[in-house]
């Protein structure tokens, strides 16, 4: 019974954790542009582009 | 990272200018945009929206609209300036239910974990340690998840209605109190999973029907050119410089371009010209305005640079007269009521008095108050509207994501809704049963080197009747000849020197009525006459058939003469009413109207803002005017008039998937709830039927993907 005390809130802990991860990614605007975001890891930036 | 060039604080408060880019298509396009516009003087820096196809420039105040657009175009892409549609579109409801919906997500899978726990046997304590772990999940859950239906409902009792909410939010806060109580006196069942599974569906269904109207007005905000975003004006020194629309001042005078439309209403002062005034009118024909008369905003500019001297601006001109006709008109549509409304206005009182009569029955029947009341939450909970919530975003967005593939956008759900119901068409004429273009009937006339002479001479001007014909000398393969010496003669056309020979392409000789839509050419042998017409779309017939096999009668209401309406309305065997000012056409709509009949409008000018606001449904096409765009329920883009019918269709599609939803979802109920009040539904089996229903109709909606084939 005592594994119970453990796992309960480490399940519980995880759980959050990924709720606040994804609250995090909609408040930083990471959903906006979703196509835009896959192409962006093509672009080449070794002459420094600029980054907005 | 890369490097980044710091870059000082003051300049961060510059002007952001949105433009819509559609030619962008692959990330060399991204790269090639934003690094070429950051080196452009004066431009801090450019952001790509790829999904939207934008571009957001921050820039010094210097640079104007014109200027960005030719930044843009050095680039190699065609630039529209659109209106920031995040003023349009507060894409904040919907991020709001997201945020609902992933903690009612979380929720509900935690809470599931511990419930199945429970039902597989934990007793004693450990199922009173479950019950509290999931009491102190479940309550803030449907404190913060709730919100958008308890708001919802109060808002409606507090009018004496009645919603989908109200039933909703009576469930889920009984049965929360009551799985509270029952874990305090340590009871076996708690439905703490229910209440939380619940607010998981039932705020996916709205969040469906959030995005939906989000998506479809993004896009159509995208569309939205600025008319005129602004004029340039004459100083007194005869200078001029760029001033935008709403800073634009009585008594000002504006230079005009020929091809410019009009940023305000005014008086020409200086210059004779050709105004396209179907914008306003719906009249197709060209009209000559000289000094002193009247031009309004909107209206195009086609032959010759004029000066117009601004007598009226923003909220006085011609055009916001119409919109504030279009508000009034606009009155009727938010009184509608939507179908899952409906429903609720019979569903809501029908389950609180069957939860009611069990609370009395078994109470009548021996029971304790306590039992009683636990099976009355059964009740609602089995009933609470999981299915009938999801029933109809679900079949909504399906059929709106398969339209929108076809070029159709609809604004809502309660468009394709009305849309469904329609039984007359009533059809603009001038850029809707037409294309609202000229184009050129005998191009055959031009042979062999005609052509390239043509079109190296088409393309010097930028009137509409020239921008046609190189389209189609261009799109039949002609090679322009080098012509030296082009030049435009204000009032006549274009002429040029061809290897010693004056060529031109101008107003024929002998004008007569057709002078207008005709333009002459004179090559190296006999003059040739060219002639245009606004054609009718690709498919019109077609359409007007297939809406009459739908039972839906067609006719044309036009603002233009009788004359040029009736060749139009004899070919696609139509009545026609023409000449018809915005408010006649409002009368024609609440005439139908009052005869019981539900109108489907299909417009785009401005003329039509107001009877496109008033129909019980609307269409517009992408080539409309903003004010059409606006005020329809759906654009559709292409020169094909087929949306229009596809939408119909699929409109009723739809609601024949809703129906039979209602019915999955009213027969799920008769099955369920005689069990709940034989008080026979434990925890367990109010989460299988629940989450088993909801599937069925998100499962039944799926099938309207193919709707729109």
């Amino acid at each position: 019974m005592t594994g119970i005390a453990f796992l309960i809130p480490i399940a519980l802990g995880l759980g959050l954790l990924g709720l606040v991860a994804f609250f995090w990614s909609l408040k930083s605007g990471q959903f906006e542009d979703l196509d835009g975001a896959g192409m962006r890891i093509l672009i080449d930036d070794d002459d420094a582009g600029p980054k907005a | 990272m890369t490097l980044t060039t710091a870059r000082p604080h003051d300049m961060q408060n510059h002007p952001e200018t949105l433009f819509s880019v559609p030619g962008m298509h692959c990330a060399g396009c991204i790269a090639k945009i934003e690094r070429g516009l950051a080196e452009t003087p004066g431009i801090d820096s450019a952001r790509v929206n790829f999904t939207a196809k934008r571009v957001t420039i921050s820039h010094e105040d210097r640079l104007t609209v014109p200027d960005l657009v030719a930044a843009i175009g050095q680039l190699g892409f065609e630039a529209q300036p659109v209106i920031d549609p995040a003023a349009l579109v507060s894409g904040e409801e919907s991020k709001a239910l997201l945020k609902a919906l992933a903690v009612a997500g979380f929720a509900a899978m935690n809470i599931m974990l511990l419930s199945v726990s429970v039902w597989s046997g934990a007793e004693g304590g450990t199922r009173d340690l479950f019950h509290w772990l999931s009491a102190m999940i479940a309550l803030p859950t449907i404190a913060y998840s709730g919100r958008t239906f308890f708001r919802s409902a109060w808002a409606a009792l507090r009018h004496g209605r009645t919603n989908m909410d109200v039933p909703i939010s009576i469930g889920v806060i009984l049965t929360g109190a009551l799985s509270l109580f029952e874990t305090i006196v340590h009871g076996p069942h708690a439905y703490f999973d229910g209440a939380v599974m619940l607010l998981f569906f039932l705020l996916g269904g709205r969040y469906l029907d959030s995005v939906m109207r989000d998506r479809a007005r993004e896009g159509v905000a995208a569309l939205l050119k600025h008319t005129a975003p602004g004029a340039l004006i004459l100083d007194r020194d005869g200078r001029s410089h760029w001033v935008d629309a709403k800073d634009l001042a009585r008594g000002m005078t504006m230079l005009v371009a020929a091809g410019e439309r009009l940023a305000a209403d005014g008086v020409i002062t200086k210059g004779e010209t050709r105004f396209d005034l179907s914008l306003l009118t719906g009249e197709s024909a060209p009209v000559a305005l000289g000094v002193g008369e009247t031009v309004h905003a909107g209206t195009l500019n086609l032959l010759a640079p004029v000066e117009v001297r601004v007598t009226a601006i923003g909220a006085d001109t011609a055009i916001a007269d119409i919109a504030r006709m279009m508000e009034e008109a606009g009155q009727s549509k938010s009184r509608y009521v939507r179908i899952a409304d409906r429903a609720a206005r019979l569903y809501a009182p029908a389950v609180h008095t069957l939860a009611a009569l069990s609370f009395a029955g078994w109470m009548i029947a021996g029971a304790g108050w306590h039992e009683a009341l636990l099976i009355a939450v059964a009740v609602l909970i089995i009933t609470c509207p999981c299915a009938l919530g999801l029933a109809v975003p679900a079949a909504q967005i399906v059929a709106a994501g398969a339209l929108m593939k076809k070029g159709v956008l609809v604004k809502d759900g309660s468009a394709l809704e009305r849309l469904a119901e329609v039984d007359v068409a009533l059809f603009d004429k001038t850029g809707t049963l037409t294309l609202g273009r000229p184009e050129p009937t005998n191009i055959d006339a031009l042979r062999g080197e005609d052509a390239g002479l043509a079109l190296a001479l088409a393309r010097a001007s930028r009137h509409p009747l020239s921008q046609s014909l190189r389209r189609a000398l261009e799109t039949r393969g002609a090679t322009a000849a080098s012509v030296d010496a082009i030049g435009e003669l204000p009032g006549f056309g274009v002429q040029g020197l061809w290897g010693g020979h004056a060529v031109s392409l101008g107003r024929p000789a002998n004008s007569d009525a057709t002078a207008a839509m005709a333009v002459e050419f004179r090559g190296t042998s006999a003059p040739v006459l060219l002639t245009f017409e606004d054609r009718l779309r690709p498919d019109a017939a077609a359409v007007i058939s297939g809406l009459q096999a739908e039972g839906i009668a067609s006719a044309i209401i036009s603002g233009d003469r009788a004359a040029a309406v009736a060749p139009v309305a004899r070919h696609l065997g139509l009545t026609a009413q023409t000449a018809m000012h915005p408010e006649d056409k409002l009368a024609a709509i609440a005439r139908q109207t009052a005869t019981g009949h539900k109108v489907l409008m299909i417009g785009d000018g401005l003329n039509d803002g107001p009877a496109l606001a008033a129909g019980h449904a609307s269409l517009a096409p992408a080539s409309a005017s903003d004010a059409g765009q606006n005020a329809a329920d759906a654009v559709f883009m292409g020169d094909s008039l087929l949306p229009v019918l596809t939408s119909v269709r699929v409109a009723r599609a739809t609601q024949r998937i809703v129906r039979q939803n209602f019915i999955l979802a009213i027969g799920y109920n008769a099955v369920a709830v005689p069990l709940a009040i034989a008080g026979m539904v434990t925890p367990l089996i109010a989460a299988a039927a629940m989450s088993g229903s909801s599937l069925i109709v998100v499962a039944n909606a799926l099938r309207l993907k193919g709707a729109a084939r």
